[in-house]
């Protein structure tokens, strides 16, 4: 066997891949855009996308600011510089940690939720189904997800931005011996509105894949059960690694 | 005149296997054509190919003389909304009750206002003889022939020209099946619409077909009235009929 061939199509294959998936992207972007807009459905799903995922996003936030600011301070103190810790946990979080680690979470809970859902959909054939009874799929499914999630997730990372900062900020005061009103005077001084716009466009930018790869693979999907759940591995997997490599190109454009 | 549906040689490849491989079929109003065959013969792409599921890759899908595959996406929707399709598995949003359902195109594709809509589902609820109790349940808690009578009241709430209907009987006890059968019957008869349906169970082919066409290798090898299906004639309708292993049809297993 030749190892090129395999190297080739596996690229190949790769690249058709993404050709496919940019091509679904740009169908979803284009239902959102046009009329009807199920206003229903996208409201439900900013209930489920958004509200629902508040406890995780809360629950990672906390612990990941706690962690940093014990970290930097460790890392402070080689070089005298503890006192930087405030101004690190607000950088850090705003601009990487908040976006990225909220992308990750939702890409377990929602990509994957979505794939099952809409997967399961297609191997039941409630889309062909829908098809049948003069609804389009991607204005009736794949929309309002995919707007409910480019939506809310700059407002979960909002949130997870002030109770990650919390989360340091705990830390500090109790176990670090951090002034309280000085370490929040220094947060606030110190973090610029670019920090938060940076994480505000890549959290909207990884709820639009989040919520087009969840929809891409169930809607892709087929032969049962085992189709169903391949689809959900995909979506997981795919809207993770997608999310790292913009999440790289974000940050490089912004800091050019 | 044109036949309700036609459809002209619908050729289609899938996975590198001709499944269809010249298709002919057509149907008139008030007629009732019933697609026979075994399984992996094409039953099911010849009718998502008719309902526009598919794209069949040469051949016309003919309806009132105007040819669907041709059509600009917004004219061949308009065409679409004549047809009414009952699915295998019943295939009921889960996430919607019972009426949801049922009047899922008058609420989403008519901008019927939910109260009225909800008032017509009841009605068809009625007509295929569900209870409107169940009206507000969700579609798992139904039974398999209860399932099969939502399918159905969605399939003619909008009083399509055209109805399909995918394996109507499997999986329902002979009795349920052939309340299902009679139901289809009387639907047909008071829409006055064309009907296709794919099936293997021939006493649900012999029960709802005023014609009967035998799909085989993706070809229609035989078609002729309900009443003529045992002197057809020809080897492979009789072996399917009398369901030998023993014939010119291999058994696939």
């Amino acid at each position: 066997m030749n190892p090129f061939a395999s190297i080739g199509r596996g690229t190949i294959g790769m690249l058709s891949e993404i050709g496919r998936f940019s091509a679904f992207a740009g169908r979803a972007i284009a239902a959102v855009f046009s009329p009807p807009l199920f206003l229903g459905q996208f409201l439900r799903q900013c209930w489920q996308i958004g509200y629902l995922s508040l406890p995780v996003i809360g629950i990672t936030a906390v612990f990941i600011g706690a962690a940093l600011a014990l970290n930097i301070y460790v890392g402070g103190a080689r070089f005298n510089a503890e006192q930087f810790v405030p101004n690190i946990v607000v950088l850090g979080i705003t601009r990487e940690l908040g976006p990225v680690l909220a992308g990750l979470m939702l890409a377990g809970r929602v990509s994957a939720g979505i794939a099952a859902e809409i997967g399961t959909m297609r191997v039941t054939e409630q889309i062909d189904a829908m098809t049948t009874l003069s609804t389009d799929p991607f204005r009736y499914l794949i929309a309002p997800r995919v707007l409910a999630a480019t939506l809310t997730l700059p407002i979960l990372v909002l949130v997870a931005d002030i109770i990650g900062v919390m989360g340091g900020y705990l830390i500090a005061v109790n176990s670090l011996d951090f002034n309280g009103a000085a370490y929040l005077r220094n947060t606030f001084d110190f973090v610029e509105a670019q920090d938060v716009i940076l994480g505000l466009v890549k959290a909207g930018v990884f709820g639009f894949i989040i919520a087009a790869m969840g929809a891409y693979q169930g809607y892709h999907s087929s032969g049962g059960a085992l189709g169903v759940g391949r689809a959900t591995t995909n979506a997981v997997v795919g809207s993770i690694v997608l999310i790292l490599a913009v999440n790289y190109l974000i940050t490089a454009l912004f800091v050019e | 005149m044109a036949a309700k549906l036609e459809l002209v040689g619908i050729k289609k490849m899938l996975r590198g296997r001709q499944v269809l491989d010249g298709v002919d079929i057509d149907v008139n109003e008030r007629r009732s054509l019933v697609i026979i065959g075994g399984s992996g013969q094409g039953k099911s792409v010849t009718l998502k190919c008719a309902l526009g599921l598919m794209k069949p890759d040469s051949g016309q899908v003919l309806v009132d003389g105007a040819d669907v595959t041709r059509m600009p996406p917004e004219i061949r929707q308009r065409v679409m909304r004549k047809f009414g399709m009952l699915f295998q598995g019943g295939a009921l949003f889960d996430s919607l009750s019972v009426w949801e359902n049922i009047a899922f195109r008058l609420i989403n594709a008519d901008k019927v206002s939910r109260a009225d809509a909800r008032e017509r589902a009841i009605e068809a609820m009625r007509k295929v003889r569900l209870s409107p109790d169940f009206a507000d349940v969700r579609p798992i808690e139904l039974s398999g022939g209860m399932q099969k009578r939502a399918g159905l009241a969605r399939a003619i709430i909008a009083k399509p020209d055209i109805l399909f209907f995918d394996e109507p009987t499997t999986g329902l006890d002979p009795i349920t099946a052939d309340a299902i059968n009679d139901l289809i019957v009387e639907m047909v008869k008071e829409l006055g619409c064309a009907a296709v349906s794919i099936t293997h169970d021939m006493a649900s082919a012999r029960k709802i077909a005023d014609e009967i066409a035998m799909l085989h290798n993706g070809k229609i090898v035989w078609r002729g009235p309900t009443a003529s299906l045992d002197s057809s004639g020809n080897a492979m309708v009789d072996q399917f009929v009398a369901g030998r292993a023993e014939g010119p049809i291999q058994a696939v297993v």
